[in-house]
């Protein structure tokens, strides 16, 4: 399958794959997925969860024989990436919630990821082990010592094989540099250092030193009572390791050039599309806030996800979007009752495929929505379990803003707010999507013909 | 845009999310919180522009100068932005402010004093009517824009100010302040009120004799920030600031401000003492805000004013006083 495939929406039929998680009805806070990832090859799919665990699934071998089960991700690791903490000098819970995981490109036969709660960043090491030594001098085969004074003669441990395990160890971790919940962090493309957010402060690390980082970005006001916005999401540039970008509750993108000073407080671009005064509203704030920025794969593009559009903005026009996409437009007339149950605080992600010509992003209901920007075609498709037969291919849904309800689709007011889907990943090469339902991850592929 | 609640409703919904966001796991989300009190900005330009409205309408009807209920002599508020913020980018601000804050006040001056919790029910309860998208659309009208885009909203008070009709206007304000955490009562005196309504009111800008007054007394209180009136004062009136509101040893803006800078070095997470502050009372604008520290327990005094000061960090929780 190229990278530039199936990317017109009639070309591509999504089929049900896999679910992973729980079918019971009562969720467990806990295991509400937090971040979804693939890595660079897409081989790994790695999740985090509100009870700080990850969960990492492989994709297996492709086999000749069921051709059409074009490779299943299965658990791979598990661990316990972060534990609540409580931090006593301020009396504040630090939540275990994993925010965001970011894997490191392979360098040799170990996996490498970045997990972050609201305060630290951990770099885990994620190894296989198929290999036991046996034969030791001074320990028998259960481990027990064995008496020096008894032992006759010598022999060289040999590796034997052993039943595959996958370890997971911390092998770094980046603590008491955010005073601000930690938002976005972000690998860097010299695969040395890599960034993470707050909502007041960016801050670079090197992978090597956990003892100290350089602070690249300082919003926040002498005065606390100035402050008037904060820091949303921050990435760095795909391919300029000097170039990142981030993002603010006011709707705006800020580009900064880390070669220009150490401290980027000043922007090289500041994207921003002036409000629509017809628009505005009680919670004009509110929407306008940014919850995701990402970098195109080309570099040439960003996207940015505020709470009802997905916009896509060329770095080189600063003074709008070259696209708007409108996700749910039908809310904006719910926006006091989303207020009221605080749904209109939802941080939705956003995502490009692999060869940036179409963008999915979440919605409420287990909806979410893909755009093909050549085609300009959109499709809503749901996460649920009815859907989820082996192989069934997912029917487009509608919601019906009113007037005459058709038989397949949704009515605004029937919409379920609480199954909202906040988390997806697209594979960096091929048409198969990972959707964080809640509990659940669904995985969806493009059918095979 | 349909709106089923209406502006006093949307400030109670807002002040309850800020003061649960206190207990919730994790400390205080700093980017929630802003937000929320950016509605709670929104919502009060309009709840106190409508108010104002109506004292206006009703001042046309009792134009003998009949006592008349009303709020705020001039509404703080969204133009009552900190000094910082009038750098903001908002050229429609400016206009939106002097259009509409004070307006009333410059029209005649015949507002006359008001106990608040007398104001007409349907005031309080005003729905959102279509008035207000109408609200936010026009420049010049009383916009939201009017705050200055800043995160000082929530800045909630009403300085009563009592002119005599049609004489000399003269102010003597007292203001009764309900603290809903130790749920003490102190009265606001002449001396600082009276500074704060002149320094807002053109009538009346004689400061008053002995306005120079030594430090707040023992019961009263500091609710908010005095360095406000300077700024909106010198945008809209041009007046040199009747009375010197900022930077007297009085009343301590500048010392306050001082220190509140210098806790915020030593305390970084100033996003924590946020949400220390609000509680809702009856409705929305018939309590006190309390900007204490969550844990703290000192008996109110003339200490608490410093402490205050001290305890001031939380960016945009705010005051809210109660006749």
């Amino acid at each position: 399958f190229l990278a530039g495939f199936g990317s017109l929406m009639q070309d591509v039929l999504w089929c049900f794959s896999q679910v992973k998680g729980t079918i019971d009805v009562g969720v467990t806070e806990a295991d509400i997925i937090s971040t979804v990832e693939f890595n660079h090859t897409g081989e790994l799919l790695a999740t985090g969860d509100k009870g700080g665990r990850v969960v990492i699934f492989q994709r297996e071998q492709e086999s000749k024989n069921q051709p059409h089960r074009r490779g299943e991700y299965n658990v791979y690791s598990t661990f316990q990436s972060h534990e609540p903490e409580f931090d006593y000098l301020k009396s504040l819970e630090i939540e275990e919630k994993i925010n965001k995981i970011r894997w490191l490109p392979q360098q040799n036969a170990a996996y490498f990821l970045l997990s972050t709660n609201d305060k630290t960043v951990k770099l885990w090491k994620v190894s296989e082990r198929d290999k036991r030594p046996e034969g030791y001098n001074l320990k028998d085969e259960d481990g027990r010592l064995r008496d020096p004074s008894m032992i006759t003669m010598l022999r060289v441990p040999v590796l034997r094989p052993m039943d595959l395990m996958v370890e997971a160890t911390p092998r770094r971790v980046f603590a008491n540099a955010h005073t601000y919940h930690i938002n976005s962090i972000s690998v860097n493309s010299d695969y040395e250092t890599y960034m993470s957010a707050d909502d007041l402060r960016i801050n670079l690390w090197n992978f090597e030193i956990t003892n100290q980082s350089f602070n690249i970005v300082d919003i926040k006001p002498a005065n606390m009572e100035e402050l008037t916005e904060v820091i949303t999401a921050a990435e760095f540039h795909p391919h300029h390791c000097n170039t990142f970008v981030y993002s603010s509750s006011k709707g705006t993108i800020r580009l900064c050039d880390m070669r220009t000073a150490a401290l980027c407080d000043r922007h090289a671009k500041f994207f921003e599309e002036p409000e629509d005064p017809s628009n505005r509203s009680f919670f004009s704030e509110i929407i306008s806030s940014i919850s995701d920025v990402k970098f195109s794969h080309s570099g040439r593009y960003i996207m940015t996800r505020d709470y009802l559009t997905v916009k896509v903005w060329d770095l080189n026009m600063e003074n709008r979007p070259i696209e708007t996409y409108q996700v749910h437009d039908y809310l904006r007339s719910k926006l006091c009752s989303l207020y009221e149950n605080d749904c209109i605080f939802d941080k939705f992600e956003c995502v490009w495929n692999g060869s940036d010509s179409v963008i999915m992003t979440g919605s409420y209901n287990n909806f979410f929505r893909m755009f093909d920007r050549n085609t300009k075609r959109d499709v809503t498709l749901e996460a649920s379990r009815e859907n989820s037969k082996p192989r069934a291919i997912l029917k487009p849904r509608k919601v019906c803003v009113g007037g005459k309800r058709r038989k397949d689709e949704i009515s605004v007011d029937s919409l379920d707010f609480s199954k909202k889907i906040l988390h997806t990943a697209w594979h960096p090469s091929e048409n198969i999507i990972a959707v964080a339902a809640t509990n659940n991850l669904y995985i969806f592929q493009d059918k095979v013909n | 845009m349909e709106c089923t609640l209406d502006a006093q409703s949307l400030i109670s919904i807002s002040l309850r999310k800020i003061h649960s966001s206190r207990t919730q796991r994790g400390g205080i989300k700093l980017h929630k919180n802003l937000l929320v009190s950016y509605v709670l900005r929104n919502a009060r330009q309009l709840y106190l522009s409508e108010r104002y409205a109506e004292l206006y309408r009703r001042q046309q009807h009792y134009p003998d100068g009949a006592p008349l209920l009303a709020m705020p002599v001039c509404p703080p508020p969204a133009a009552a932005a900190p000094p910082e913020l009038a750098a903001l980018p908002l050229p429609a601000d400016t206009q939106d402010r002097e259009a509409r804050s004070c307006g009333a006040a410059r029209g005649g001056a015949e507002l006359l004093e008001v106990p608040v919790c007398a104001a007409p029910p349907e005031l309080q309860r005003a729905p959102c009517r279509d008035s207000s998208p109408g609200f936010y659309r026009a420049p010049g009208s009383a916009g939201p824009g009017g705050g200055g885009g800043g995160a000082a909203p929530g800045l909630l008070y009403a300085a009563g100010c009592d002119f005599g009709s049609g004489g000399a206007p003269h102010c003597s304000s007292r203001t009764t302040v309900l603290d809903l955490d130790t749920h003490v009562v102190t009265t606001v005196e002449n001396g600082y009120l009276h500074q704060d309504c002149c320094s807002q009111c053109p009538c009346c800008c004689q400061p008053a004799p002995g306005l120079a007054s030594p430090p707040p007394a023992p019961g009263t209180k500091r609710k908010y920030y005095p360095g406000q009136e300077e700024e909106e004062e010198g945008v809209e009136e041009g007046e040199p600031g009747g009375g010197g509101v900022a930077g007297g040893p009085p009343f301590a803006p500048c010392t306050k401000r001082a220190r509140f800078e210098e806790y915020s070095a030593e305390h970084p997470q100033d996003s924590s003492n946020i949400s220390n502050l609000i509680s809702i009372f009856g409705s929305g604008f018939t309590g006190l805000v309390s900007r204490q520290q969550a844990d703290s327990e000192q008996p109110l005094n003339g200490q608490l004013c410093s402490k205050q000061a001290l305890a001031s960090l939380g960016a945009w929780t705010r005051a809210i006083v109660a006749f």
